[in-house]
């Protein structure tokens, strides 16, 4: 039985996807490098305007947001003003902002893609049915494996950090997207369309709106998981927090290994409950 | 002075549509039709005519294909074959720019659950029709207010739907289709979703409105007293095809068939009212005092050109009419025994509705309400059926 199982060839599976990606950075090069280099040239410079701001301007301007963004209550400000902190003290700030920079690009990148990608899903059942399994493929797959494609188009540094963050963070936004606009319910739209809107005019004035919440809290998702990314992204060289953690596994250093993981906890749960709370705000 | 025609229009849902539209052709019915092809008729071969300015009234239990049918006029669900004629013009063969260019200026829709954006502020709502059409800010303002204020709403302008009653989410919807200014309002079970008194007052609010505005409505609903209390016409539907079209009273005394009769019996009250219930009092004359002029004398009075004839003991006699006491005024004759008809039929009061339904239809006059050979009232017509067409009994037949 396993003979007749053995007599067929391996099949050039990882040849022919090895052979797409040659062709690939053979053919787009140019385009790739024209985004490498204008990509980091852009993180450098919004990491160097963060670094900038004496971190304590920065720690109480985040403060005064969560205070306000949470409907004037202290606590996600005190926290905030600690966890910040202890990021500072512990000699973490300029990775910290890196980290933010990284997150900031990717997250905005997934959600400029990702939106049109969910409203072309709510609209068209065809398309729903193609993109679906290619998310599930994308949330399946390992984190790990968008960073050799990554490598491979734009080498090792921030930029191919993004790009794998931005394929690994998508899959939320676009699933969340589709999700609000198919609920908002069928008497609304009726009524949007018997008094003649456009396609235009019922996205953006109805069904837009109404899929408000769902769709934010897929963007929160997304902001969460190119947090997570950022850390196997310092595997090719990304800069930020990740790198910290990277080098305390490598060398086997469990206290600084512990002090990194910490901040990145601070700061993942400052961004959830603030992008929480953005959705919350108006409803 | 036709609005809306609608010719041989069929609907059918799912796959195989051709081959569901040949067994349609065939006269096949519903269920053999979903057995062969799997797809279900939603619409079949509706034809009917609404006039302007008439309120029609399509009714029909659920999944008899009236909330379909309202869709199909505007175009909301496509049609599989036939015409729908608006002003002339069949929208079937519309492309989508003509299409909505109707939708804005010619009908406007209302919605069971109102159908307002939970975003938007009441006056925002009522601006939409407006909003999408182009209307320049002030203009779509100034007309939104003035439809609100109307309805009543103004001062709740700035409120959102969630924080209004029902009643008042639907004035708003009704506000909203007016702002428009369409010729045609559909309106898909408008009312259900409201608790019967509210519906009541709704009910009379939009006859009141369409007394003033003379739009052309087609009412959808599941509730005969509501048909009968505002359709001018109305239309029957079951399993997808109309089965009468009629006036009320043309519904009541004289159903299509037997599902048209099982469906009255089962919604409307003529079960449980007696005949008590809807007599009206009887005017009378006494034809042991009475003579041709006092008679004549009182149906001036009373407004009526019959009176019905009674002893001292209040026993039924018959009837008089005017025509007969003028000519036996005009011979001087002093009793009006002479011209007393006697071919008026008789109830006792404690009978029912459902059973004096097939007299009323028939009998060219009144029916007389008698007690132990007392008369107590008179059954007429017009008054039967606005009576079982009340709401006081709260008897109506909700899903």
């Amino acid at each position: 039985m396993s003979k007749m199982l053995d007599s067929i060839p391996t099949l050039p599976v990882a040849d022919t996807v090895e052979n797409v990606m040659d062709w690939l950075t053979g053919s787009f090069s140019p385009l790739f490098d024209f985004v490498q280099n204008g990509g980091k040239t852009a993180m450098e410079f919004i990491t160097g305007m963060l670094v900038a701001i004496p971190p304590v301007v920065f720690i109480l301007m985040i403060a005064l947001i969560a205070f306000f963004a949470t409907k004037r209550k202290f606590g996600l400000a005190i926290f905030s003003i600690v966890g910040l902190f202890y990021i500072y003290n512990q000699g973490l700030w300029d990775e910290l902002m890196n980290t933010i920079t990284l997150v900031i690009f990717a997250s905005i990148i997934a959600i400029i893609i990702g939106i049109p990608i969910g409203i072309l899903m709510s609209k068209s059942s065809v398309a729903e049915a193609i993109i679906k399994p290619i998310l599930d493929f994308m949330q399946t797959m390992p984190g790990f494996v968008y960073l050799i494609p990554a490598v491979a188009f734009f080498g090792i540094g921030v930029v191919p950090g993004v790009f794998a963050s931005v394929i690994f963070a998508l899959p939320p936004t676009v699933r969340f997207t589709n999700l609000g606009i198919r609920q908002v319910p069928k008497e609304l739209v009726e009524a949007a369309d018997s008094y003649g809107s456009t396609g235009w005019q019922k996205l953006l004035k109805v069904e837009l709106p109404l899929a408000r919440s769902t769709i934010m809290a897929g963007i929160n998702q997304t902001v969460l998981l190119s947090l997570s990314m950022v850390v196997i992204a310092s595997m090719i060289g990304a800069p930020g927090l990740g790198r910290e953690v990277l080098s305390a596994l490598q060398r086997a250093q469990v206290g600084n290994g512990f002090v990194a993981g910490l901040s990145l906890v601070v700061f993942a749960i400052i961004i959830d409950r603030l992008t929480q709370s953005l959705n919350k705000k108006k409803s | 002075m036709e609005k809306i025609k609608v010719q041989h229009v069929t609907k059918i849902f799912g796959k195989h549509i051709t081959n569901a539209l040949k067994l349609v052709e065939e006269k096949k019915s519903k269920t053999e039709i979903l057995e062969k092809t799997g797809a279900t008729i939603g619409v079949y071969d509706a034809n009917f005519t609404v006039n302007e300015g008439e309120i029609f009234v399509i009714m029909g239990l659920s999944g008899s294909g009236k909330s379909t049918l309202v869709r199909l006029l505007n175009n909301l669900i496509e049609t599989t074959s036939g015409s729908i004629y608006i002003d002339g013009e069949d929208i079937s063969k519309m492309n989508k720019q003509q299409l909505r260019k109707i939708r804005r200026e010619k009908m406007s829709m209302v919605f069971q659950n109102f159908g307002l954006f939970p975003q938007r502020t009441v006056l925002a709502n009522t601006e939409y029709g407006l909003e999408v059409r182009g209307i320049p800010k002030e203009e779509r303002r100034l007309k939104a207010e003035k439809a609100l204020d109307n309805a009543g709403l103004l001062p709740y302008k700035d409120q959102y739907p969630s924080q209004l009653s029902g009643g008042m989410q639907q004035r708003v919807g009704l506000a909203r289709a007016l702002a428009n200014d369409p010729d045609i309002l559909l309106m898909d079970e408008a009312f259900s979703a409201l608790d019967p008194l509210i519906r009541k007052e709704m009910q009379d609010e939009l006859l009141d409105l369409q007394q003033k505005v003379k739009k052309t409505i087609i009412f959808i609903t599941h509730d005969l007293n509501e048909a009968l209390r505002i359709g001018d016409r109305i239309a029957l539907m079951k399993d997808g095809k109309i089965i009468q079209i009629g006036t009320g009273e043309e519904i009541l005394t004289n159903p299509a068939n037997d599902y048209v009769k099982t469906f009255l019996e089962d919604v409307d009250r003529s079960k449980v009212l007696t005949v008590e219930n809807a007599m009206i009092r009887p005017i009378t004359v006494n034809i042991e005092l009475d003579g041709p002029k006092v008679a004549l004398q009182r149906m001036r009075e009373e407004e009526v050109s019959v009176l019905l004839a009674i002893d001292k003991k209040r026993a039924f006699k018959g009837y008089i009419t005017a025509d007969d006491a003028l000519e036996a005024a005009k011979r001087g004759e002093k009793s009006v025994v002479s011209f007393l008809k006697t071919d008026m039929p008789t109830v006792p009061k404690d009978m029912l509705i459902q059973d004096v339904l097939g007299l009323i239809s028939e009998s060219p006059t009144p029916i007389a309400v008698v007690n132990e050979n007392k008369l107590v009232g008179v059954l007429i017509r017009g008054v039967v059926i606005q009576s079982l067409a009340s709401e006081t009994e709260g008897v109506t037949k909700d899903e």
